[in-house]
């Protein structure tokens, strides 16, 4: 990445030309979808550029989830602000659009056949291959950076039962209603401890 | 006014597509069949070529379904309708985060979606693997080697040097080696 010497005294324009740079690389390797996605996140903005901080990354693939519209977009946009206010969402968000696009537009104008292609559809069984690994990943990083505690442990072991039945059995179960039930749990759970510590409060100062 | 019907039927898609691609694609099939835009065919042809491309799912489709029906400004308007819903969403989420973050009740909900999250990560991780070790073909289970190979190659790289070295490689080089690898082997 080379940059001028009139980006460098800039800060807004720097951290702009990196918010496009990294996105629309993100835009350009992401294949398979939104969790594959959360790896290369990871990697750029936790890891790499230090943007955000783990507990942000996990605030925001759970509200990317949770909001229509694909997660990766919902990413950039979330980053960007953070980053640079509205126009770094709106960079960041525009940069991970560019790649796709430009791609969709070429085979559909000039290259039909694209499915056909012997090698194109080779590299894509390994680049499948490759998703799941990243997947599986995202999941392991995020494993190890959570709270050991009975609560958290079990929902997510649950999910994780629940959903991998899910799949092997094609229950067509969606990932929505299985966050729209844990979140229900967790409502529920936390709330009665607090009204819980809150009457044990209570009786404190009586007894006083 | 293809155009507006385009970004209207995609703004519908991006309005109500929750869960990622998987479950947006329902969605498109309705939307792309009710207004008659494509024949069934063609649409699982595009949505086939919009998992092989890189980038979000969705936006694939709406561009490739927008030049189909109108051109390049036809792509343009599908794709706008896609990504405005979830940018503004985000937006006002973004803008208001921190304060409401502190509620009580957010932060309940989020101490139950983190966890639960993570799962949904792993289980989906575990079983895209297995989808591409086993495959069906002519309805029996088959094993593949050369998946085996590949998988063991891009896990290696991706892994021993993350967890054990704490030295993470880019996933951008995982990608680009298992494609190379999916031309060699396969």
């Amino acid at each position: 990445m080379t940059i001028n010497t009139d980006f460098k005294n800039h800060p807004t324009l720097k951290i702009l030309t990196s918010l496009f740079i990294e996105f629309f690389k993100v835009g350009l390797f992401t294949f398979g979808g939104g969790y594959a996605m959360i790896a290369m996140i990871t990697h750029i903005c936790v890891e790499k550029r230090k943007w955000i901080s783990h507990d942000d990354m996990m605030n925001v693939a759970v509200i990317a989830e949770s909001t229509p519209g694909p997660m990766a977009l919902n990413c950039a946009t979330f980053v960007g602000y953070r980053q640079a206010g509205f126009t770094g969402s709106l960079i960041a968000t525009i940069a991970m659009v560019i790649p796709s696009f430009v791609i969709i537009c070429f085979i559909a104008f000039f290259c039909e056949q694209f499915l056909e292609i012997q090698w194109i559809s080779n590299a894509f069984k390994g680049i499948k291959i490759a998703v799941g690994i990243l997947i599986l990943d995202a999941g392991i990083t995020m494993i190890k950076k959570m709270h050991k505690k009975a609560f958290p442990l079990s929902i997510m072991i649950c999910s994780f039962l629940v959903m991998l039945l899910s799949y092997i059995f094609a229950w067509h179960l969606s990932s929505v209603m299985l966050l729209v039930i844990s979140a229900f749990i967790a409502l529920v759970f936390f709330g009665s401890k607090k009204k819980k510590s809150n009457a044990n409060t209570t009786r404190e100062e009586q007894n006083r | 006014m293809i155009y507006l019907h385009l970004f209207l039927g995609f703004l519908k898609v991006g309005c109500f597509a929750f869960g990622g691609a998987y479950g947006a694609i329902p969605l498109i099939r309705d939307v792309v069949l009710s207004n008659g835009w494509l024949s069934d065919d063609k649409l699982t042809y595009i949505i086939a070529v919009s998992e092989s491309t890189p980038g979000p799912i969705m936006l694939n489709v709406a561009s490739y379904v927008g030049i189909e029906q109108a051109g390049l400004l036809g792509a343009v308007a599908a794709t706008l309708a896609v990504v405005l819903p979830s940018f503004f969403i985000i937006l006002l989420i973004t803008a208001s985060f921190s304060h409401i973050l502190k509620t009580f009740t957010v932060q309940s909900v989020l101490k139950g979606l983190k966890p639960s999250i993570i799962g949904i990560i792993c289980a989906t991780g575990i079983y895209m693997i297995e989808q591409r070790l086993f495959y069906t073909e002519a309805a029996q289970e088959a094993f593949s080697l050369k998946a085996l190979i590949i998988t063991i190659i891009a896990a290696g790289v991706m892994f021993v040097p993350k967890h054990l070295f704490k030295k993470p490689v880019s996933p951008f080089i995982v990608i680009v080696l298992s494609a190379i690898l999916g031309i060699i082997i396969f």
